[in-house]
C-alpha cells in the first residue's frame, strides 16, 4: 500500500446534542481502496461521511484528506471538497440547471474552466452513466435511476480523487437500483477511491476490499467482504447480518 | 338520462343560474337608483368637466407645469405623476432594503439575525397611517423652522419645511456629461457580454462590477474635465421665511416615501426569507460539496430557485405599495387620490372622480401583474 491514506480520521467524535453521533472513531482509506459501510440506522455511517467533506463540523480528532487537514478555515474545506465527490441519498440535483449546466458549473467556476472543454468532459461523463441523450432535459424530466446517474456524473466532473456515497440506492425503486449500481462497479474497476454508506451486500460483495461495520457511533468491525459475511466476530454484526440477510 | 332533484349536473346547474340572476338583479338596482338619484339632484353626468378650469394651487408640480388656471385634467394628470415619483422611488428602494433584511435574518451572526427580526415584528405590525403620521410628525413637529433648520453637511438643511441640498447649477457641460453616461452604461453592458465570452473561452472571469464601475463613472468625469470642470453649486440659502435655491423634498414627500419604503420593505424582507428557507437544505449541501464557496451557491444556486418562490408575493407587495399611496392624503401630499377628492369637492362629479382613481389604480395594478407573470412564466421550472 502506498505511504499517505487518502482519507485519514484519528479519535473522531461529534455530538449533535445529547446524542453522540460518533465515539472516537479511527478509519483509514488508502488511495484506491473501496471501503463499504453498513450498520444500523443512527450508527454514524451518514455522519462519518459528511464530516470527511466538511458538510458537518467534528467536535474532536483529526481528520485529514490527501494530507490536507479539515480545520475550521474555509479555503481548506473548499479546497478539500474540491478534491472530494460527494452523491447524495436524494440527489439533490439543481432544478433549475439542465442537466449539461449541472455537470459543467462546478468545473466552471471552482475549476475556472473553459466552457468548450467543461461541455466535452460532461458529455464523455454523461456517455459513461449510459445519458448523453438527456443532456438538455431537465432534472424533473428524468427518472430517479437517470437521476442518480446524473448526481454521479456532476460529481466526477470535478475530477475528484476520492468519492463518497451516502445510501445513493436508498431512495430509487428496485427496478432502477441495478443501473446505478452498475455505473458504480465501473467506477471501481477504474480505480476509484470510494467510500459507500449502502445496504446493498451484494455491491459490498463484488467490489469491496473492506466493509465497515459501525453501531452506536462506533466501528465495530472492518474487514474484507469474505471474513465479515463468512464470519462475523461481533454478536451485533451477527445480529445486523441476520436482519438484513434474513429474509 | 334522467333528470332527477338529486343529479349533481342539474343542481349545479340551478345554483349557478339563480346567483347570475342575483349579481343581475344588484346591478341593475345600482345603475337605477344612482341614475334616478342624479336626476333628482339634477346633477349632469359626464367627463366634461375635466376640460374646466381648475382653479386650485398644487403644492408639487415636479414633473408637470401646473398653474391654477389649468384645466382639471392637467391637475389629475399632476397628482398621477406625484403617484407615479412615490410608486417608483418607493418600490425599488423597499425592494433593496426588504432584500437585505430578509437576507440579514438568516444570517449566522446572531445580533444581525435579531436586529432583523425586531425590524420586521415592529414595522408590520403598526398600521402604515400610524407610521406616516410619525414620520410626518418626526419632519414637521422635531426639526426646527428654516431659521434655525439643522445643518448635517454643509449646504444640506433639514427643517420643518423640507429637506434642502445643493445640486449643480445646471450648464451645457452637464448634458454632455449625462450624455456620457448613456454611452458609459452601454460600454458596461458590452463589457459584462464580453466577460461572459471570455468566461466561456477561458475559464477566467474577468472583475464584471469593477469594469462596470469604472465605465459608469470615467466617461462623464472626463466630459467634466473636458468641458472645463465647472465647480458652481446651487445652494439653499435663506430667503425670507424659507430657502431658495438648491433642490427640495417636501416634508410630505419625504414622509410618504419614507413611511411606504420601512413598511413594504419589512413585508418583503419576509418573503425573500421565506424563499430562501423554501429550498432544500440539499441544495445548499450539493452545492457545497461540488466546492462552490457560500456566496456562489446562493447566487447559482439557492437565489434562482428562491426567485420562484419570491416573485409573486412580491408582486402583491408592489400593488399593495402602489395602493397604499393613497394614503397621501392623510398628510396632504398631492397625489392622484388627493386632487381627485378636491376635484369632486368643486364639480360634484362623484362618480366620475371615482370612476377615474379606479381605471387609473385597475390599470397600473394590471400593468404590473402582467410584467411579473411574465417573468415569472420566463423563470418557471421544467418538469416533464
Amino acid at each position: 500500500m502506498s505511504a499517505r491514506p487518502m482519507i485519514e480520521l484519528r479519535k473522531v467524535s461529534k455530538r449533535f446534542g445529547d446524542f453522540q453521533a460518533l465515539k472516537a472513531i479511527d478509519l483509514e482509506v488508502a488511495p484506491g481502496e473501496k471501503i463499504v459501510v453498513c450498520g444500523p440506522s443512527g450508527s454514524g455511517k451518514s455522519t462519518m461521511i459528511r464530516i470527511v467533506n466538511g458538510l458537518e463540523r467534528h467536535d474532536s480528532g483529526t481528520v485529514v484528506v490527501d494530507g490536507i487537514e479539515l480545520r475550521d478555515d474555509l479555503r481548506e474545506i473548499e479546497a478539500i471538497r474540491a478534491e472530494v465527490g460527494m452523491v447524495f441519498q436524494s440527489f439533490n440535483l439543481f432544478p433549475h440547471l439542465t442537466v449539461l449546466q449541472n455537470l459543467t458549473l462546478a468545473p466552471l467556476w471552482v475549476r475556472k474552466m473553459p466552457r468548450r472543454q467543461a461541455e466535452a468532459l460532461a458529455m464523455e461523463l454523461l456517455e459513461r452513466v449510459k445519458i448523453p441523450e438527456q443532456a438538455g432535459k431537465y432534472p424533473g424530466q428524468l427518472s430517479g435511476g437517470q437521476q442518480q446517474r446524473v448526481a454521479i456524473a456532476r460529481a466526477l466532473a470535478m475530477r475528484p480523487k476520492a468519492m463518497l456515497f451516502d445510501e445513493p440506492t436508498s431512495a430509487l425503486d428496485p427496478e432502477m437500483i441495478k443501473e446505478v449500481l452498475d455505473v458504480m462497479v465501473e467506477l471501481a474497476r477504474e480505480g476509484m477511491t470510494m467510500v459507500v454508506v449502502t445496504h446493498e451486500m451484494g455491491f459490498a460483495r463484488t467490489v469491496a476490499d473492506r466493509v465497515v461495520f459501525m453501531d452506536q457511533g462506533e466501528i465495530v468491525e472492518a474487514a474484507p467482504p469474505q471474513e465479515f459475511f463468512g464470519a462475523p466476530q461481533t454478536d451485533r454484526a451477527r445480529l445486523f447480518l441476520s436482519q438484513i440477510l434474513g429474509h | 338520462m334522467r333528470l332527477s332533484t338529486g343529479d349533481p349536473r342539474l343542481r349545479a346547474a340551478a345554483y349557478q343560474a339563480a346567483a347570475l340572476a342575483a349579481v343581475i338583479l344588484l346591478g341593475w338596482y345600482l345603475v337605477s337608483n344612482t341614475l334616478a338619484n342624479l336626476e333628482a339632484r339634477r346633477i349632469a353626468s359626464g367627463f366634461a368637466f375635466l376640460g374646466r378650469e381648475a382653479g386650485f394651487e398644487i403644492g408639487e408640480t415636479s414633473l408637470i407645469a401646473y398653474g391654477a388656471a389649468d384645466t382639471y385634467l392637467r391637475a389629475l394628470a399632476v397628482g398621477l405623476a406625484n403617484t407615479f415619483r412615490v410608486a417608483l422611488i418607493g418600490i425599488v428602494a423597499a425592494t433593496a432594503l426588504g432584500a437585505l433584511i430578509g437576507l440579514a435574518r438568516l444570517s449566522r451572526n446572531w445580533l444581525v439575525a435579531k436586529l432583523a427580526a425586531a425590524y420586521v415584528e415592529f414595522v408590520r405590525n403598526v398600521p402604515l397611517l400610524v407610521q406616516l403620521f410619525f414620520w410626518y410628525a418626526v419632519i414637521t413637529e422635531n426639526l426646527p423652522g428654516p431659521r434655525e433648520a439643522v445643518e448635517p453637511l454643509p449646504g444640506v438643511f433639514l427643517a420643518n419645511r423640507g429637506i434642502f441640498f445643493p445640486v449643480p447649477a445646471w450648464s451645457a457641460v452637464h448634458g454632455w456629461m449625462l450624455a456620457a453616461t448613456a454611452l458609459g452604461a452601454g460600454a458596461a453592458l458590452a463589457h459584462a457580454r464580453w466577460a461572459r465570452r471570455r468566461q466561456a473561452r477561458t475559464g477566467r472571469r474577468p472583475p464584471v462590477l469593477a469594469g462596470a464601475a469604472a465605465l459608469l463613472v470615467l466617461p462623464p468625469a472626463l466630459a467634466w474635465l473636458a468641458g472645463g470642470a465647472p465647480t458652481r453649486f446651487s445652494v439653499p440659502a435663506l430667503a425670507g421665511f424659507n430657502f431658495a435655491g438648491g433642490a427640495h423634498l417636501s416634508p410630505e414627500f419625504a414622509a410618504l416615501t419614507a413611511g411606504l419604503i420601512v413598511y413594504t420593505a419589512s413585508f418583503i424582507a419576509e418573503i425573500v426569507r421565506a424563499g430562501v428557507l423554501a429550498i432544500d437544505r440539499g441544495q445548499f449541501e450539493a452545492a457545497y460539496a461540488l466546492g462552490l464557496r457560500r456566496g456562489l451557491a446562493m447566487r447559482l444556486v439557492v437565489l434562482p430557485q428562491a426567485l420562484r418562490a419570491i416573485v409573486p408575493p412580491v408582486t402583491s407587495q408592489y400593488l399593495n405599495l402602489i395602493k397604499n399611496s393613497s394614503l397621501a392624503v392623510a398628510i396632504g401630499y398631492p397625489d392622484l387620490v388627493s386632487i381627485a377628492n378636491t376635484t369632486i369637492n368643486q364639480t360634484g362629479q362623484a362618480i366620475e372622480g371615482i370612476a377615474i382613481i379606479m381605471a387609473v389604480y385597475l390599470t397600473i395594478s394590471l400593468v404590473i401583474s402582467a410584467l411579473m407573470n411574465w417573468y415569472n412564466a420566463r423563470i418557471a421550472l421544467k418538469e416533464r
